[in-house]
């Protein structure tokens, strides 16, 4: 690792505790060589509005995608993504962004399938780093092109695919959307557009702990002890449990990956980005609606 | 097209890439603050429900049958801001039949998709959609 871990108290009792940065640590780091700042955010002009000095700009939606299949770019192509970025393979990366960091998770889950050795979150996102009077920067910060090798995209470890989730039900699975979407109401996000899933529910017996959960108010993350009653005690998930967690396109549940795998230490924790714009559109997939997590088809 | 829509389109098309965004963030900075007489009245509002942030519509129709977009959306989306600012801009004294005439697809040819992805846009036709009715329903009255 680059650069040494935050040592802040609130990180310590975290599986993982160097995933997470502060903001103190960030400003008081800001300009070390070996660290590049990184925003991503689901509003793609929030970060010519006003970012962290020094930041580059992922954006999830036009960068880390392929634009034709729905898939993430390639090997070859988060390569030239990175050296376009100046980021070089033992950097360390700091992501953060809108929305207690739910885009900043996801692009950081991305980088963690092209094996990122360093990649971390500012804890609290640009809300936290706002509201402690930190300082933004609308200048576009020269970057210099760095050397990236081509490390081919690892989906075996911690991307789950359908056929996989299929045969995944019965054992632990988290369904990370709000209430409405789990029992079948509706299939967005209040508020949120549609996006094409043709059937409403939830996986059989998936058990529903919508991702903000993990997030205290001012977009940090809760506690290790308040994590572990969400997921361990809510939602039973045991050490050694094989998981896998979906929501609509995968986004919500980098947020719970991330928790799960990063926070509270489970070692075999898949996200499924199909999620329920695909498993909602698919033909003889079995769905349960209401607010229980349901059986198991017999088969 | 409308003169003024077609010089806002040309005027994205004559930029590069990143400085679009750049004008759409102009944009952004530039939408207008509600007149008095419409801020105590938020039930006049129409909320955009396929925009990911919540931006309210209001379209008025005054006396020689001109149209005026009023619109709010909070700072911290700024994207959904330009969008309805130029809409708002693009729009603002047209005659309603100008107003139903424009294209659907006006979003689709600004020269954004690329960089803003057409997922994005879709909250910005759906706000043209909105005006539209909201004009009809005024006309009829």
């Amino acid at each position: 690792m680059t650069i040494e871990a935050d040592p802040a108290a609130q990180f310590a009792d975290f599986a993982h505790p160097d995933r997470l940065v502060s903001g103190d640590w960030l400003e008081h780091h800001l300009g070390a060589a070996g660290l590049v700042v990184v925003e991503t955010d689901e509003d793609v002009l929030l970060y010519e509005t006003g970012h962290i000095p020094g930041a580059v700009k992922i954006d999830w939606h036009t960068e880390l995608n392929d634009p034709v299949e729905r898939d993430y770019i390639d090997g070859r192509e988060f390569a030239e993504l990175l050296r376009e970025k100046g980021i070089k393979r033992d950097d360390t990366v700091v992501i953060y962004g809108d929305k207690s960091n739910w885009w900043a998770a996801y692009a950081l889950w991305v980088f963690s399938l092209f094996g990122h050795n360093d990649v971390r979150l500012l804890d609290g996102g640009r809300a936290k780093w706002e509201a402690d009077g930190r300082p933004y920067s609308t200048e576009h910060p020269q970057i210099v092109p760095s050397e990236y090798p081509v490390v081919e995209r690892d989906d075996s470890k911690i991307r789950a695919f359908k056929d996989e989730v299929l045969a995944h039900i019965g054992h632990p699975l988290i369904d990370v959307r709000s209430p409405e979407e789990f029992s079948g109401e509706r299939t967005t996000a209040p508020a949120y557009p549609e996006e094409g899933a043709l059937r409403a529910g939830h996986i059989p017996t998936a058990h529903n702990v919508p991702w903000a959960k993990a997030a205290a108010d001012d977009g940090t993350f809760k506690s290790a002890d308040e994590l572990a009653a969400i997921y361990r005690a809510g939602a039973g998930l045991r050490d050694g449990d094989s998981i896998i967690a979906y929501c609509r396109i995968g986004e919500r549940s980098s947020h719970t990956w991330f928790v799960l795998t990063h926070l509270l230490g489970f070692n075999d924790v898949r996200n499924y980005d199909g999620s329920w714009t695909e498993w909602g559109s698919a033909v003889r997939v079995p769905i349960v609606t209401g607010a229980e997590p349901g059986e198991a088809p017999r088969s | 097209m409308p003169a003024q829509l077609a010089t806002i389109s040309e005027d994205f098309h004559a930029m590069e890439q990143r400085d679009r965004l750049q004008l759409l963030l102009e944009y952004a900075n530039e939408l207008p603050a509600l007149p008095e007489h419409y801020r105590e009245d938020p039930t006049l509002f129409e909320r955009v429900e396929e925009c990911q942030s919540p931006v309210f519509l209001f379209v008025d129709v005054d006396d020689d049958s001109r149209v005026h977009v009023f619109a709010t959306a909070p700072a911290e989306a700024p994207t959904t801001r330009g969008f309805a600012s130029i809409l708002v801009q693009g729009l603002e004294g047209l005659s309603t039949a100008e107003v139903l005439a424009t294209p659907g697809d006006f979003p689709q040819t600004l020269g954004l998709t690329a960089l803003v992805s057409p997922l994005r846009i879709r909250g910005m036709t759906a706000m043209l959609a909105r005006i539209k009715r909201q004009v009809r329903e005024r006309i009829a009255g």
